[in-house]
């Protein structure tokens, strides 16, 4: 009985082992490399032997500051004006290559605001990190909730006992089957300046009002173009997802609501929805990070551009780990991108939790 | 004030006939018990009544009013299901509240209403709990609050006590009965269990395949049932019934043999019409009673002393197999020759079931 027990839980860990070792060899063993080659300045091939560096990476990547520039004035005290009538100032290059202010030597103007005759910059040492951060922020901020919700609204519509409903979950879920390669290629040419798909229908269903407009060519255009295409490509998983947590409902707690008269909403309110409780916290933690891992989209079409508008943080690691063969700064980025997951879905965790 | 009544009410699904045509008069304030074995058609009866399936053939009418057409909001019914299909993410309080919250009653009267409720149903202790922290029989009553909170014309529960054990059962069923007497409702129940069917209703309906086979009150459907079904379906244990001629007849009697039994002359209640007819004779279990020269003669097989009770089963010498319901402690040993005797008059004939 005894040996016939240990047999057991053996056979369990052998069962257990292919798994296991797959995700060690290929996730945790990567990662905890990445750590590692984060504190050294490796390059992917190089004659020079690879130096400890400690936190250095991290500093270069994360190190911004805000310096005030004051407008130029002439020998009386007045203000210059440019040609527009605006104030005139100071290069910044006089603040950042100054011997006197050593600290910002080598950092780079990452935006600027006005207060009073004051301008405030904001220097940062890495500005094309900051970009890629700030625009993954932006991609998760509208992704998540408008693919979560689009998802939970096709995921109602499909729900319903209609005949050939199936027809369109498939369609629905069909852009998730392609590969994101093939989809990314593809909205490119609906996305062309010229007589791209989008820009024709926006011109034919104007009469010809609507000026085109290149979409990825832009920089105010081309994260957003993005974007609306992404949620378009994920939108059909999540609504599977959804569906399947909407088939753990009950039937009956329909009836009861009927009998009781609930309206539409009012049973998507009290029955629906709390039923969805645990799809909710799964849907929006994928969403979240698969948002966060942002790559062959970018990759494909704007390669980050124009003007580094569609960085984003993967896109980056990978242009820094292989592009510019500077594997441990590649690795500080996904190092930093992990530590922003973990925390976000922590907290999402926290904010979702069942409140007894 | 709501009568309940159906008129040729019908239902199929695709081409099958589920629901063939039932008649149902129901008083205000009666309680009606819809009884049958499963797939009779019951549930889905009072399903329709409800508005949770819809009416194919006939009129269903509510308080005078020909209701097919409505939602079930607008029936004013209210129900209780077999799984009570209470929400596990309200409190007792919420779920008690819900259909009030959804007509959006203001807070005091709501609140009032549920304490009411919680007070007739004694589970003010509970209306703070979750579902999850509820016993099965506590949930029963969540479900009955709820139902009862909105003061529906008309209850429907639906096999409610189906899911508690036995003891628990007895309570609830009491518990119903009086929930009746104190709220003058209209009740219709649907239950498999002849036990309930007996002690609740002030009228039962018999169904079987979709049909109606016998309505009225209990003891009456007990002591004069019109067919086999009815007569094997109330009572426990079941009546026996074997297979019997007639021999000869009057306006009142027929003389009526069969193998094992010696011939005997029963009321046919009209059901007999001609000498040689093939007929089924029906008697209770408890109708019967060990005598030497009994007219049902045959070797005991199984015996049952249940202390108050002995149950006898014997066979006749068609290898028909009979029960008999003594009312005191008797020991019979398996292989024992024995005679039964009964009282004629409380014998019945019915034409054989189809």
């Amino acid at each position: 009985m005894n040996s016939n027990l240990k047999n057991t839980q053996l056979a369990g860990w052998l069962f257990a082992l292919p798994g296991t070792a797959l995700i060690f060899l290929f996730i945790v063993l990567p990662f905890l490399f990445a750590i590692g080659l984060s504190l050294t300045n490796q390059r992917l091939i190089s004659p020079n032997p690879t130096e400890f560096v400690g936190l250095d990476n991290y500093q270069r990547l994360l190190s911004v500051s805000i310096v005030t520039l004051s407008p130029t004035t002439d020998a009386q005290g007045q203000i210059l004006l440019d040609d527009n009538g605006q104030p005139k100032y100071p290069r910044l290059r006089s603040i950042t290559r100054n011997k006197a202010t050593p600290e910002y030597k080598g950092m780079r103007e990452w935006f600027r605001w006005h207060s009073g005759d004051q301008a405030k910059v904001v220097i940062a040492r890495d500005v094309v990190f900051m970009k890629a951060l700030t625009n993954t922020l932006l991609f998760v901020l509208f992704v998540a909730p408008i693919q979560a919700g689009l998802a939970l609204g096709l995921a109602l519509l499909v729900n319903q006992k209609l005949a050939g409903i199936n027809v369109f979950r498939t369609i629905y879920f069909m852009p998730v089957v392609v590969s994101i390669v093939v989809v990314s290629l593809l909205w490119r040419f609906i996305y062309d300046g010229n007589n791209g798909l989008l820009n024709s229908v926006l011109s034919s269903l104007t009469w010809g009002w609507f000026t085109p407009i290149d979409w990825l060519g832009k920089s105010e255009t081309a994260l957003g173009s993005i974007m609306a295409m992404s949620v378009w490509q994920g939108v059909g998983f999540h609504m599977v997802i959804w569906l399947s947590g909407l088939q753990t409902i009950s039937p009956t707690y329909y009836e009861a609501g009927d009998i009781e008269g609930a309206s539409r909403w009012q049973a998507f309110r009290y029955i629906t929805w709390p039923g969805l409780r645990h799809t909710a916290v799964l849907v929006l933690i994928v969403i979240t990070m698969q948002a966060f891992a942002l790559f062959a989209q970018i990759d494909v079409m704007t390669a980050g551009g124009p003007r580094d508008s569609t960085q984003t943080l993967v896109f980056q690691a990978v242009e820094r780990g292989y592009g510019k063969q500077d594997i441990s700064g590649g690795s500080t980025i996904s190092v930093v991108l992990f530590v922003i997951v973990l925390c976000i879905s922590i907290l999402q965790r926290y904010l979702t939790r069942e409140r007894t | 004030m709501a009568s309940v009544s159906l008129k040729n009410v019908q239902k199929n699904f695709g081409d099958t006939l589920v629901i063939k045509g039932v008649d149902i008069e129901i008083e205000h304030g009666e309680f009606v018990v819809f009884v049958g074995p499963s797939g009779c058609g019951k549930s889905t009866l009072l399903r329709m009544i409800a508005g949770l399936e819809d009416i194919s053939a006939g009129d269903l009418s509510i308080g005078e009013k020909v209701v097919n057409a409505l939602p079930p909001k607008e029936r004013g019914v209210s129900m209780v299901f077999q799984s009570y299909a209470i929400f596990p993410h309200m409190t007792v309080r919420e779920n008690v509240a819900f259909g009030l919250t959804i007509a959006k009653v203001p807070d005091a009267e709501k609140n009032a209403k549920v304490q009411n409720a919680a007070r007739i149903l004694q589970m003010e202790h509970l209306l703070d709990r979750r579902p999850n922290q509820l016993s099965g029989g506590q949930r029963q009553r969540v479900a009955i609050g709820r139902a009862i909170v909105r003061e529906p014309a008309v209850f429907l529960f639906d096999e409610p006590l189906s899911n508690l054990d036995a003891a628990l059962r007895m309570d609830m069923r009491m518990e119903i009965a009086n929930l009746h007497k104190q709220l003058d409702a209209t009740m219709i129940y649907v239950t498999h269990d002849q036990v309930e069917a007996m002690t609740l209703a002030d009228k039962i309906v018999v169904l079987r395949d979709g049909e109606v086979m016998q309505a009225g009150a209990p003891m009456d459907l007990y002591l004069e049932p019109d067919n086999q079904f009815v007569a094997g379906f109330l009572g426990s244990p079941a009546m026996n019934f074997i297979q019997v001629n007639v021999s000869e007849l009057d306006a009142t009697h027929a003389m009526v043999i069969g193998p094992g039994l010696a011939p005997t002359r029963v009321p046919h209640r009209g059901r007999a019409h001609t000498a040689g007819q093939s007929m089924t004779f029906g008697l209770r279990p408890q109708h019967m009673w060990p005598a030497e020269d009994g007219k049902l003669a045959g070797v005991v097989g199984i015996s049952e002393r249940l202390g108050s009770e002995t149950v006898v089963n014997f066979r006749l010498q068609d290898d028909s197999s009979l029960i008999a319901s003594l009312g005191t402690d008797q020991i019979f040993t398996p292989g024992q020759t024995v005679a039964f005797d009964f009282d004629p008059e409380t014998a019945h004939l019915f034409a054989d079931l189809k």
